[in-house]
């Protein structure tokens, strides 16, 4: 247990995706079977046990703490788990601390009524860093930015393996992984699994380059559909050893989101999919219509989901590749093929929540810049808010994983653009950690002491590294107050920086102070040359709004 | 007789008025007794400073030898007459040079601890308990969330982390005086035999620790132009350097930084910090709570940091304490230090 806590420590506070991958990899190779897999199974929150709650945790340090004494702390600290973890009062004849092994076993086979006193034995065998892990692990919430991929990029590390080729065998394997450890090291044949409903590395597409590519592409060879703005996944359908049918729904890293979403894991075991894999995009639909990303959020990331939210936010499935049908392994067939095998395929299935995403007919590049211009007048109707632009794809273009060169390209739709001016800048995070890279950017508004800016929203990224330098030094030299790690920069009429921002949309916002709140903002151009008093109005906003809605 | 017979709470600090002198004021006065060279503890432009001799060297080395007109050296152990009280100093061991200051008058003895640890450190004498009718403490780490582990783990988990990042350079944000020399000392204990490269602003305090009979092997100043190229070294600087354009240039830096407060995740991450390393110089929960029975005190104040919970501990031993919150007091300015680079 001691080494896993340094380790979820380390990784906690590394922000680096390499550093993680090293860290966890030589973990993995210098801890002992089967130590190292239930730490594997708690990096891919394989594991399953009841989840010991936050209230049987407070209880537990309210027995062994002075009241007073904890109130402060936990004022101070902030975080529970962490506050009991550093002021829990160790015994004197200190116990042993215990096996990462022994507390996952044991956690899967307690009752609730006995837990708490096994959870206080082992806090007694532990130090601060040791009770910290062991208390976020049993309440659930790691939280160390480590992604079940990344997991298994570690384990592929250890030996000649590539990261696919673990996930491949990884479905069928259970903690603590013996097997897939002496596979990964190079030493142990390959695992003999049968997942029924495997992942399969997604197949991306590269940004069009307007300059340059459709002078080299022929609008001919490629097919085109709505780029939606949801979340893109895939659900595998198939059966166990034993007969039984077996769904899953992954997101595009690979992370097993199925209990988030019931409602359409109905959908897949409805019967009429066999063993398949199809790609597409998670949306939330209302009498047809598909609704603001901000909905799709109140769906994800949650690990139980209630009647009320799934009755609120109805989740759908919008889907566009065929990649396994009746067993049968798609990806090598070009395209063309597989949109028809998909098209048959929706129709069979015949589900409410699963439906095709269109193909967008188009007779050359010029009629499909048109088409991207105004996707409602084209087809999209009511859904066009919900469009990101195109997806074009080469009519015989197998499903390659990863992001092949000459395939698919996506078409991002015109964002908007506005002027603003910088008021707030932040220092960043990781390599930028140094600089202030997030930068809070307003537009004027009418107040009652005439127009002040009004901050509408935060962009850290759409700017070259030297551009950065420049920003960083524009920061330093002109601020004129500090709030902690947040500077206020000068934003008067007179003096001030105007950044050219551009979002991808724009929602009403209750959380926001402005009211508004954008989709992906960042900085098209830093405007050296324009004074601050012509950057944009807020009626410049409002007026997207009332044409958005 | 009490505590606020002999010393009384002022806007610039401790007075004591039978002696006519202040403690560690933070303003020019005629007489002051200084407890440590700390910023924050030490400032210049005083009539009379009365002071260990290492805390008067490092007043002078970092304000210059007119920090005061007259100074005197204080020798541990050894009785002085104040006005109309008798000074004593004891070893704090803060930093080289710390020490606590005993009043006594009229058979009443009062002890201002100044900032103490109780930990080990090769770098200055061990903290002394001193018995007492009144205690004046600090509590910077006043609250048992914070124990302070062996700082020999704390460096292993930076050599540790060397190994596995053997191309990336170390940057280790720690106080100039005192702790910056206490992380070399420990690092040679541990084995480490590299030279420790340290930014500019460690250089006077680090080269006064050798002169003192301080061995800290081989400890270069960076030179601008060579940081490119001390991937896998370990560089010490002030904790305002780890995130500062000065520390762009070393290759895929990882940042630590050694202080107390890297117990709480929270204020490690505001910090930048990547390997944070719990190294504190100040007494932790369990040190002062030690310190507080250990002198025998029946009335305790509390100078600075979180007062409230060891005020409320003191309560529920019996000993009779207040809070003083005297504002100035606390982690050395991080800005004064890097004007030094």
């Amino acid at each position: 247990m001691k080494d896993f806590a340094a380790l979820l420590d380390r990784l906690a506070f590394e922000p680096g995706r390499n550093g993680k991958i090293r860290l966890m990899a030589a973990y993995l190779a210098a801890t002992p079977d089967p130590e190292r897999g239930f730490a594997l199974a708690a990096l891919t929150d394989s594991l399953s046990f009841a989840d010991a709650k936050p209230a049987m945790i407070h209880a537990l340090a309210a027995e062994r703490t002075d009241p007073v004494l904890f109130q402060m702390s936990y004022h101070y600290v902030g975080d529970l788990s962490e506050t009991v973890a550093l002021m829990w009062p160790a015994r004197a004849g200190e116990r042993a601390p215990p096996l990462l092994s022994d507390v996952i076993r044991t956690l899967s086979t307690t009752g609730k009524a006995t837990l708490p006193g096994i959870i206080a034995g082992w806090l007694d065998g532990l130090d601060e860093i040791g009770r910290w892990a062991l208390l976020k692990l049993i309440t659930g919430s790691l939280r160390i930015g480590v992604s079940a991929r990344l997991a298994k990029t570690a384990v592929a590390a250890l030996g000649p393996h590539a990261p696919d080729d673990i996930e491949e065998v990884w479905h069928g394997l259970t903690p603590p992984y013996a097997e897939l450890f002496a596979y990964a090291a190079g030493h142990g044949p390959k695992p003999d699994t049968v997942d029924p409903t495997p992942f399969r590395t997604p197949m991306l597409a590269h940004a069009v380059d307007e300059a340059k590519d459709f002078a080299a592409l022929d609008a001919a060879q490629f097919s085109a559909e709505w780029k939606w703005d949801g979340i893109r996944v895939q659900a595998i359908t198939g059966f166990e050893r034993d007969g039984r049918p077996a769904q899953r729904l992954y997101s595009r890293s690979g992370d097993d989101i199925s209990s988030s979403f019931p409602d359409l894991m109905d959908s897949l075991a409805n019967g009429r999919w066999g063993t398949a894999a199809l790609d597409g995009e998670l949306l939330v639909v209302i009498d047809g219509r598909v609704q603001p990303f901000s909905s799709l959020q109140q769906r994800l990331n949650r690990k139980t989901v209630s009647a009320k939210t799934i009755a609120q936010y109805p989740i759908h499935c919008r889907v566009y590749d065929l990649l396994v049908a009746d067993g049968e392994d798609l990806r090598a067939l070009p395209f063309a093929d597989r949109r028809r095998r998909l098209e048959a395929f929706v129709a069979a299935i015949d589900d409410p929540r699963v439906d095709l995403s269109p193909v967008v007919p188009f007779a050359d590049w010029d009629a499909l810049a048109g088409i991207r211009s105004d996707p409602a007048a084209h087809g999209a109707g009511d859904d066009a808010d919900a469009i990101e632009g195109l997806m074009l794809k080469r009519r015989d273009s197998p499903y390659v994983p990863g992001r092949p060169k000459g395939l698919w390209y996506k078409w991002k739709r015109q964002p908007f653009n506005v002027d603003a001016v910088m008021m707030y800048a932040q220092r960043g995070h990781g390599k930028r950690a140094s600089f202030y890279s997030d930068y809070t950017f307003g537009v004027w508004k009418d107040g009652p002491e005439g127009e002040v800016l009004v901050p509408v929203g935060k962009a850290y990224s759409g700017f070259t590294d030297q551009e950065l330098v420049k920003l960083d030094r524009f920061v330093r030299n002109n601020t004129v107050k500090r709030f902690g790690p947040v500077r206020e920069v000068v934003h008067t009429r007179e003096e001030g920086l105007v950044l050219e921002i551009l979002f991808e949309g724009l929602n009403r916002s209750t959380r926001h102070k402005s009211g508004v709140a954008m989709r992906f903002p960042r900085v098209a151009r830093i405007r050296w040359d324009k004074p601050t008093a012509e950057a944009d109005r807020f009626d410049v906003l409002e007026k997207m709004l009332a044409a958005e809605a | 007789m009490s505590a606020s017979q002999i010393l009384t709470q002022t806007p610039l600090g401790l007075y004591c008025p039978a002696g006519d002198v202040y403690i560690d004021p933070m303003r020019p006065v005629p007489r002051a007794l200084v407890t440590h060279g700390h910023s924050d503890h030490a400032r210049a432009g005083h009539g009379a400073v009365m002071a260990t001799a290492e805390t008067l060297d490092i007043m002078a080395l970092r304000y210059g030898e007119d920090f005061t007109v007259t100074r005197q050296i204080a020798a541990l152990g050894v009785w002085t007459t104040v006005g109309d009280v008798r000074v004593r100093f004891h070893p704090a061991g803060h930093v080289l040079g710390s020490a606590q200051i005993e009043i006594e008058q009229g058979g009443f003895h009062l002890v201002v601890s100044g900032d103490y640890k109780r930990a080990a450190d090769p770098t200055c004498l061990p903290f002394t308990p001193v018995r007492c009718h009144a205690f004046i403490t600090e509590a910077t780490f006043g609250l048992p969330v914070f124990r302070h582990p062996d700082a020999s783990d704390e460096i292993a988990k930076l050599l540790a982390s060397r190994a596995l990042f053997p191309e990336r350079t170390h940057i280790l944000g720690a106080y100039a005086l005192g702790k910056a020399q206490r992380l070399m000392s420990l690092l040679r204990r541990a084995g480490y035999d590299r030279p420790i490269y340290i930014h500019g602003a460690l250089e006077k305090l680090t080269a006064y620790y050798g002169r003192q009979g301080i061995a800290l092997g081989d400890t270069p100043k960076v030179v601008a132009a060579e940081r490119p190229k001390l991937g896998g070294e370990i560089v010490i600087c002030p904790p305002g350097a780890i995130k500062d354009l000065w520390a762009r240039k070393f290759p895929d830096p990882v940042t630590a930084a050694a202080s107390g407060w890297m117990r709480v995740r929270a204020r490690a991450r505001q910090k930048g910090v990547e390997l944070p390393l719990i190294v504190s110089d100040h007494a932790d929960w369990e040190a002062l709570c030690t310190t507080v029975v250990e002198t025998g005190c029946e009335e305790l104040w509390v100078t600075h940091g979180e007062a409230e919970a060891l005020v409320h501990w003191a309560g529920t031993q019996g000993i009779a304490a207040k809070p003083l919150h005297l504002i100035g007091y606390g982690e050395e300015a991080e800005d004064e230090l890097l004007d030094a680079a």
